[in-house]
């Protein structure tokens, strides 16, 4: 029971700090910051290397997710329709905002277990 | 183990970065794209976006206030004069900047280096009719005039202001899309944009087509084809004018029957036509035929509709001019428009302004050319080409004593190679400073300042409408000509020798022009300029139908309102139909129809000629009239060498109207001789077979069939407008076809307090992320209008300023 409270709250910790770190390179580099973001989250924090996987995956996933969420509804989803339509084929603006989290959320994921198995060959886990 | 996880998982990570970061697996950096901070999301403009600003440039004198309107239209409010074309700039690049960068790489032949090699023959094409060597020379002689360069410098700094201001995140939709990044504006780059409006205007010839059907018809089919004047006509200075005996003597070679009239076949094509149908409309009315007594000015150019629009909307204010009207993203100034005591509007002259020589080089090197008995050296102009994702290529363009060496071995256009060589002569090419015309009308108060601004227009050609509060109309169909021999340009010409080449231009004041005339209207249409009577040759195949539908109705008209030129400007009567129809009204034998061709031509014969968006008999004469062409020629052309020219639809139509016998119309591979009925009956016939199947796909209405899209400039549907309901056509004053029409629809009264009224088929953001994209396109397909606002200082509190720009010096 402890060890599930406390994975759970690692796991929030995980996504939590990924995508704030995530979001703060974003606004200075690259995109592909994001995996940097979730390296360094996945070095500095503790947690089993499946907990920090799902963190930065969800992490990512919520942070690319919601903030093309919120820019395409006060957009009224006016470009979300074309590029939707441009790239999938498909006049559908959530599937283009999925596959965005999508994206975020493999990067985030896999950056973050990197980052953790990292740690785990310097820092033995008990 | 726990390091050969760590491995693949620092691979996975990095595979996937660099995968969704390129176009190596996918068909695009789906990463980069989507990103929500750096990707096409950022160019979701929230739909009540705020465009307040204070912004401190480098590069300003002084202060600049704009007023943006609920349409999004800047007010321009600047205490010095270049300051206002210096935020013009700011402005076209802050909505406009991709379309502005694409037409001028476009006109410089450097698509490649934005798409890759799918754009290398466009490049080749436009390089080797030299329009950076047009844009250069124009550039010089642009910046020789203080007020036209202070006006250029100032702009470019806007735009370059702005352009340092952007970052990955904030660079327009399009630029992400194909992965490029912005590069600086310069004046080149406005020369260019420039001369790419000579390339859509100015280029139309037919000079091969014209060889090939000299060469391949008889003469009295020739002849009967392609006659250089119709009975019909009624030209834009109207017949009976007098005009003094001309200054320019230009005579026909010795040679030219035998070395001219009679050659042989050519072959090169243009991959890129300009398209035949970049005319317009333009009118003006004098007080004497209006409601309130002073005159109405009208316009509506017609040319090929796009996203973003090629005009964007603006006001200038300044202590020394006040502006409003459609301006050039790429260009400073108000092109078509109006200020406080005049109004200002332009249809395309459409006179040959580009021939083509047939040189002759020494040998392989291209280092001279046979010309007056001797061999000349040729100057080469280096061609590098850049291409995304491939080595650069390098064309090396021959230039002679006549223009650059467009079609040789190594370049056919959309023909195969030729062993012949052909140099081309194009007015664009000569130093011209168009601006400076823009500069001045912008500013002129009367008829004598708008004479002296126009003079200044060389190329492209063409009619420049005007009136003004004082009650004054004119119109000048301007440029700056050849003075031609009959003939001169039509066909290809030897370039052997000096004696076909241009042996001057038309003096200024021989410009054929109205002022103020008695009929009380101005009128032109891309119709013949003049009568027979003006003593230089005007070249060939202008269209005559909407230049005879205006000037019935303006002759009709009495006790003119705005709300009736409205009505003229979106009008969809076709006059072609009503020349037309008795043809097939006299000669559709039921005995020869089928049972639909029966039925379809009961439609035509009750039809009102409108091209009405619901009207049914447009689509079907539309048909009918194209199998009738096909039924009479195709025959005869079935042989025939290409490119080669087809007849215009007037002379066909002239040519039946008079004669029932006409000869193109038996089918010369039957053995009979085919009558006019059985020619009617056969396009008939084949046109109710389309009309059935459109019908029974629910598109036999005009407005379905035509299908009117206003498309982005990449071809993406995704970002344009399809389906528009909208009529009009070919021949009719709306001439809304599929792809082309009215792009910008004007209508000033020039009343004490001007009333102005326009629409054009856009939006004032070229951001399709914006709902500012193109909101205008409805109001423009139902036939409305938007009051033009000539804001005022004072008014700067009122209701329909939605956003305030501050600009001043860093």
């Amino acid at each position: 029971m402890m060890i599930m409270k406390n994975s759970f709250i690692q796991f929030l910790l995980i996504a939590f700090l990924t995508s704030g770190l995530a979001f703060a390179l974003g606004l200075y580099f690259p995109w592909w910051s994001i995996a940097v973001a979730g390296f360094v989250v996945g070095v500095f924090l503790r947690a089993k290397p499946g907990i920090a996987f799902l963190g930065g995956l969800v992490g990512l996933f919520l942070l690319w997710g919601g903030l093309s969420y919120f820019i395409s509804s006060a957009n009224h989803q006016i470009l979300a329709h074309r590029i939707s339509l441009l790239m999938l084929k498909q006049d559908n603006p959530l599937n283009l905002i999925l596959i965005t989290g999508t994206i975020g959320g493999l990067i985030g994921g896999f950056s973050t277990l990197t980052g953790s198995i990292l740690r785990s060959i310097f820092f033995k886990p008990r | 183990m726990r390091i050969f996880f760590f491995f693949l998982c620092a691979a996975i990570t990095t595979s996937l970065c660099i995968i969704l970061d390129t176009r190596m697996l996918l068909p695009a950096p789906l990463g980069r794209l989507l990103s929500p901070q750096e990707g096409v999301w950022q160019n979701a403009e929230p739909v009540d976006a705020n465009y307040n600003a204070n912004l401190r440039l480098k590069g300003m004198a002084g202060k600049v206030t704009v007023y943006l309107d609920d349409r999004l239209v800047p007010h321009v409010f600047a205490e010095n004069e270049n300051d206002a074309y210096f935020v013009q700039g700011y402005l076209h690049a802050k909505f406009r900047l991709w379309q502005m960068e694409l037409q001028t790489l476009a006109a410089a032949g450097r698509v490649s280096e934005v798409v890759g090699d799918v754009a290398l023959n466009h490049d080749r094409e436009f390089r080797r009719l030299g329009m950076v060597y047009a844009a250069e020379n124009s550039l010089k002689e642009m910046e020789k005039d203080d007020r036209v360069k202070g006006e250029c410098d100032a702009y470019t700094a806007g735009v370059n202001a702005y352009i340092e201001s952007l970052t990955r995140a904030s660079i327009p939709l399009e630029y992400k899309l194909l992965g490029y990044y912005p590069e600086k504006w310069s004046n080149l780059k406005s020369a260019l944009f420039l001369k790419y409006m000579s390339y859509d205007l100015a280029s139309h010839e037919e000079d091969f087509e014209m060889t090939n059907a000299k060469n391949y018809f008889t003469a009295a089919q020739f002849n009967a084809l392609f006659p250089l004047y119709h009975d019909s006509i009624d030209p834009i200075i109207p017949k009976g004018t007098i005009y003094q005996a001309p200054k320019v003597h230009p005579i026909a070679p010795a040679s030219a029957d035998s070395a001219y009239f009679a050659r042989d076949t050519v072959s090169a094509e243009e991959f890129n036509k300009a398209d035949k149908d970049n005319g317009s409309n333009n009118w003006a009315v004098s007080g004497s035929k209006t409601a309130t007594g002073y005159p109405i000015l009208c316009n509506d150019p017609h040319l090929g509709l796009n996203l973003p629009s090629l005009w964007y909307e603006i006001q200038l204010s300044t202590p020394e001019f006040n502006a409003y009207g459609v301006s050039f993203p790429g260009a400073p100034g108000v092109i078509i428009g109006f200020n406080d005591s005049c109004a200002f509007g332009f249809t395309n002259g459409g006179r040959d302004v580009r021939d083509y020589f047939e040189v002759k080089f020494k040998d392989e090197s291209r280092k001279e050319y046979w010309f007056n008995s001797t061999w000349m050296p040729t100057s080469f102009r280096f061609e590098q080409i850049k291409i995304a994702g491939k080595p650069d290529v390098i064309d090396t363009v021959a230039y002679t004593i006549f223009g650059p060496v467009m079609y040789d071995k190594s370049f056919g256009g959309k023909r195969a190679f030729s062993s012949k060589n052909y140099a081309v002569r194009w007015k664009a090419h000569d130093a011209s400073d168009e601006l400076l015309m823009f500069y001045l009308l912008n500013r002129a108060h009367n008829y004598n300042d708008y004479t002296n601004a126009v003079i200044n227009l060389q190329t492209p050609g063409q009619n420049v409408v005007f009136a003004d509060k004082g009650g004054e109309i004119a119109l000048r169909t301007q440029g700056d000509f050849p003075a031609k021999w009959k003939g001169q340009g039509d066909f290809i010409m030897p370039g052997t020798d000096s004696s076909y080449m241009w042996q001057g231009m038309i003096p200024m004041d021989e410009t054929p022009f109205q002022y103020n005339p008695e009929r009380g209207f101005v009128s032109s249409a891309n119709q013949f300029p003049a009568d027979t009577v003006y003593p230089y040759y005007l070249g060939r195949d202008y269209p005559l139908a909407r230049g005879l539908i205006i000037n019935r109705k303006l002759r009709e008209m009495n006790n003119i309102s705005v709300e009736d030129m409205q009505a003229m400007q979106t009008d969809n009567y076709n006059i072609f139909a009503e020349m037309m129809l008795p043809v097939f009204v006299k000669y559709a034998k039921d005995s020869l129809l089928s049972d639909a061709a029966r039925k379809y031509t009961g439609e035509l014969k009750e039809w009102d000629k409108r091209n009405d968006v619901n009207s049914r008999a447009a689509t079907i004469f539309y048909h009918a009239w194209k199998y009738l062409k096909d039924t009479i020629y195709a025959d005869e052309y079935k042989n025939a060498p290409q490119p080669i020219s087809y007849p215009l639809d007037f002379t066909v139509m002239e040519s039946l109207l008079k004669d029932s016998a006409y000869s193109f119309l038996d089918n010369i591979n039957t053995p009979q001789v085919e009558s006019i009925e059985d020619i009617v009956a056969e396009a008939l016939n084949a046109a109710a077979i389309d009309c059935k199947k459109l019908e029974t796909a629910g598109k036999l209405d005009w407005g379905k069939f035509k299908d009117t899209k206003i498309t982005h400039l990449l071809k993406q549907d995704a970002l344009s407008r399809l389906h528009i309901p909208i009529g009009g056509g070919e021949h009719i004053i709306n001439a809304t076809k599929a792809t082309h029409g009215p792009s910008w629809r004007m209508i000033v009264s020039l009343e004490p307090q001007t009333r102005a009224f326009g629409v054009y088929p856009g939006g004032q953001n070229g951001n399709p992320g914006s709902v500012f994209y193109d909101n205008f396109i409805n109001q423009w397909a139902e036939g409305k209008y938007y009051p033009l606002w000539m804001m005022t200082a004072e008014e700067k509190n009122d209701n329909r300023i939605k956003w305030v720009m501050n600009f001043s010096n860093q």
